[in-house]
């Protein structure tokens, strides 16, 4: 496993702007309809870090959102539950205890999110107290500030570090792509993440504008691909914030689909961090059940 | 780990091989696509077509037809008339009186209000004739939806603005109209190769007579009755359908003043020897076999995506296509793995289904050619690579294809296929790659990769072809001129160089 050579970071992997534009927006003409349809949008329900992520959130709101994990529409209830519950670190144990004898996960952010400015000690501090609160996954946040100004190898040990405190939680690294400026900046993010142990690469905190994007998703499936070419390893990917429509889920997995294959079409490879896509994806679910769209209020909102 | 990064040699030792060889993604399990073809249910077309000649169908005098019929599925869409040199007489003629009794007396402003007009219709009627176009001609309606009908439109636009404006054009000079326009058109992209003729032609004050290719004629016959609609003049445009003796006997009418003609490189000769010794002016497009270079700077996986657009549009049936792939051989072994690993991705089927990649190739003779040249390139030594995707049962389809290990001196190599086979070659340096890329008789189109900008007008500027693409491939304007160097044809269509082909320049009086 160790034989992998890491890459010199200080060079860049070329991307063009306009070719990826081109890509995504030729993926996007692809006519998702009829049974792949009904197929997808289960299967992105299934993706979903169902997240609150909230100085006001309240244990009474994460134990509410807990039940609509387990069981995200109660009329019909063969739909599956969503991949993870996502929160602060200090509501880890109250989501812990609300998905008891679920496979639900809970996820917690961590390093202090989402900004990331802070000593490596309070980060790691942050993280071993969400491991030890029963998070099953840690998403932490880089330092971009560092990053944009070249230091890459404090990154990458930063991150590896992190790994390590993380023991067999399983870690995201969120780029935050929005302040990362380029595509280049973007790949290289990701291969930095992918070789310093990262087990998932995710595009935003939701914190900052623009979130997620296609574009950024693509470059980031891309960097997925190489690294595993180039090593075996799978690592997972998880665009997050900015999804609210089941159309543009739908588009995600296109994405995935074409460019890394059927394999990280589950949810053990492939998230997405959202809130307001449950109840597009339900609406268009139902709406596919029965040829109507349902009114708004027929659907929790948590 | 079950990566496989070393073999052994010969000898015993170990020598690093392709990191990835085994690791292939899947793309075909799981989570297909259900068909989404595109209804051609209220398409309405004709049993049998007759001739457009001064302004209304009249039927041909010999009364002989022919068929057309759709390549994906091998059924006969319509019949149409071969003109014959009687008919073609009297499409001429009607396009002379038309010229001048009407067309040349009109004020620019209202030849303008035509053309406006009709690329007006040709939008309103954009889907229908996405659709027909898909059917006669194979192409995946993502392609004829997307590019060919609105392109076609937007050359209309643009020579609609020209119509009143050819004082300006060509300044100090005055611009004339020829007179009676001949145009000949392939069946590679009908409607679009008909807009590059019919608009800078009315646009400059001509009038035409167009034969569209004997396997794609319906969308011409459709943009007639849209003529009719808009009102223009009887006469002003005259569309006669019939195969190699129809064009013929139009290219030799004494009352044509000009020739416009795309196709084969081997007809475009044909032409020209006809027209020896007369007046005639002529543009020429004819074939190509259009070097891709890509340096070892390049953004390796957009440049992936430009080689597959180069090659794989239109399957392959582009007279600019990027057929010869060249790749600076420090990163042609990563290369052409993503490349195959992309190809895998390419959905070949039914031209109707909005997710096709790739459709139907035009004819059975079309289909024959490039059969035998994936022979030739087998014989020749070439390692054939073609991608693992479902085929239709029925009509005329291809999986896209590369070849590697060939040679400059291979035939797959130096003749035009126009179909989706690609040839790669590897380079060391740009001189090497300038070389190869020149060494062709033709000169129509070529691309380069490379993240360098300095590289992109150095290795340009030495490329003889008319079209040079960076980091990018197949992209058309109506306002840049196109056309091709050597064998690749003369005169340059699209633009104001477009314009010049269709007037007569004098002193400004």
């Amino acid at each position: 496993m160790s034989t992998n050579t890491i890459p010199d970071f200080n060079t860049t992997v070329s991307i063009d702007k306009v070719g990826v534009e081109e890509r995504v927006s030729r993926l996007n003409k692809r006519s998702i309809k009829k049974e792949s349809k009904m197929q997808a949008l289960k299967l992105a329900l299934s993706m979903i870090d169902l997240t609150t992520l909230e100085g006001k959130d309240s244990e009474g709101k994460v134990v509410q959102l807990c039940r609509k994990a387990r069981v995200p529409y109660a009329p019909m209830p063969e739909l599956p539950s969503v991949a993870a519950i996502c929160v602060y670190p200090n509501m880890v144990s109250t989501a812990k205890k609300a998905l008891q004898g679920t496979e639900i996960n809970v996820a917690s952010v961590a390093t202090a999110f989402p900004s990331g400015m802070a000593p490596l000690q309070v980060k790691l501090d942050d993280t071993k107290y969400a491991v030890e609160e029963g998070a099953d996954e840690i998403d932490m946040v880089i330092s971009r500030g560092e990053f944009l100004k070249g230091n890459y190898n404090l990154i990458f040990d930063e991150i590896a570090a992190i790994k390590d405190a993380c023991g067999d939680a399983h870690l995201k690294v969120i780029l935050e792509t929005g302040e990362l400026e380029t595509y280049e900046n973007v790949r290289k993010a990701s291969d930095i993440a992918m070789y310093a142990g990262a087990d998932f690469i995710k595009t935003s905190t939701g914190k900052i504008s623009p979130a997620a994007t296609q574009p950024v998703t693509l470059v980031m499936l891309e960097a997925i691909r190489d690294y595993y070419q180039a090593t075996g390893k799978m690592i997972g990917m998880k665009p997050a914030g900015g999804i609210r429509k089941a159309k543009q889920a739908l588009q995600y997995l296109v994405l995935v689909k074409e460019t890394l294959g059927a394999k990280w079409l589950t949810p053990e490879w492939f998230r997405f961090g959202a809130s307001s896509l449950t109840n597009d994806l339900l609406m268009q679910i139902v709406k596919q059940e029965t040829g109507v769209y349902q009114s708004s209020y027929y659907f929790s909102t948590d | 780990m079950d990566r496989k990064t070393t073999e052994n040699a010969s000898n015993g030792e170990k020598k690093p091989t392709s990191p990835n060889a085994d690791l292939k993604m899947e793309f075909s399990e799981f989570w297909q696509y259900s068909p989404a073809p595109e209804s051609s249910d209220h398409i309405e077309l004709k049993e049998r077509y007759d001739l457009f000649i001064d302004g209304a169908f009249v039927p041909g005098k010999k009364g002989r037809m022919m068929k057309t019929i759709n390549p994906a599925t091998e059924e006969v869409l319509a019949e149409f008339t071969e003109a014959t040199s009687e008919d073609v007489d009297s499409a001429v003629k009607a396009a002379n009186r038309a010229y001048e009794k009407t067309w040349s007396k009109l004020s620019g402003k209202d030849r303008g209000k035509y053309i406006f007009r009709i690329a007006r219709m040709i939008q309103e009627h954009a889907k229908d004739l996405a659709i027909i176009e898909s059917m006669d001609g194979g192409k995946p309606i993502r392609e004829s939806r997307d590019v060919d009908i609105p392109l076609a439109a937007a050359y209309f636009f643009y020579y609609a603005g020209w119509a009143d404006k050819l004082d300006y054009a060509f300044p100090g000079r005055k611009a004339e109209p020829l007179g009676v326009c001949g145009q000949i058109i392939p069946w590679n992209f009908p409607l679009l190769m008909l807009s590059w003729k019919i608009a800078p032609a009315l646009a400059a004050g001509n009038t035409v007579v167009l034969k569209p290719a004997e396997t794609t004629p319906l969308t011409a016959l459709k943009f007639a009755e849209i003529c009719k609609d808009a009102g223009l003049p009887d006469g002003v445009v005259n569309i006669i359908t019939g195969a190699g003796p129809t064009g013929a006997a139009l290219v030799d009418h004494p009352d044509v003043s000009k020739i416009a003609f795309t196709g084969s490189t081997e007809v475009g000769k044909i032409i020209q020897k006809s027209l020896a010794g007369s007046d005639k002016k002529f543009t020429l497009e004819l074939g190509g076999k259009g070097p891709n270079i890509v340096f070892e700077d390049a953004s390796i996986d957009q440049a992936v995506e430009g080689i597959i657009n180069a090659i794989f549009f239109n399957q392959g049936h582009v007279c600019c296509a990027g057929s010869r792939l060249l790749v600076q051989e420090g990163i042609s072994e990563k290369l052409i793995s993503k490349l195959k690993q992309r190809m895998e991705t390419l959905i070949v089927g039914d031209p109707l289904d909005k997710n096709t990649d790739i459709g139907a190739i035009n004819s059975r003779m079309q289909y024959n050619k490039i059969q035998e040249y994936l022979e030739v390139g087998v014989q020749e030594g070439a390692t054939i690579h073609q991608s693992s995707c479902e085929m239709p049962e029925k009509g005329f389809f291809c999986k896209p294809t590369i070849f590697t290990g060939v040679g400059q001196s291979n035939r797959i190599v130096q003749e035009e296929i126009f179909g989706p086979v690609l040839t790669i070659q590897t380079f060391r340096t740009p001189e090497e790659a300038v070389e190869k890329a020149n060494n062709t008789p033709y000169g129509l189109a070529g691309g380069i990769w490379t993240d360098k900008g300095s590289k992109i007008f150095k290795v340009s500027q030495q490329i003889r072809s008319g079209v040079v693409w960076a980091n990018t491939y197949n992209k058309f304007d109506p306002t840049s001129p196109f056309g091709g160097y050597k064998e690749s044809g003369i005169g340059r269509e699209g633009g104001l160089h477009g314009l010049y082909p269709y007037v007569r320049l004098s002193a400004n009086r």
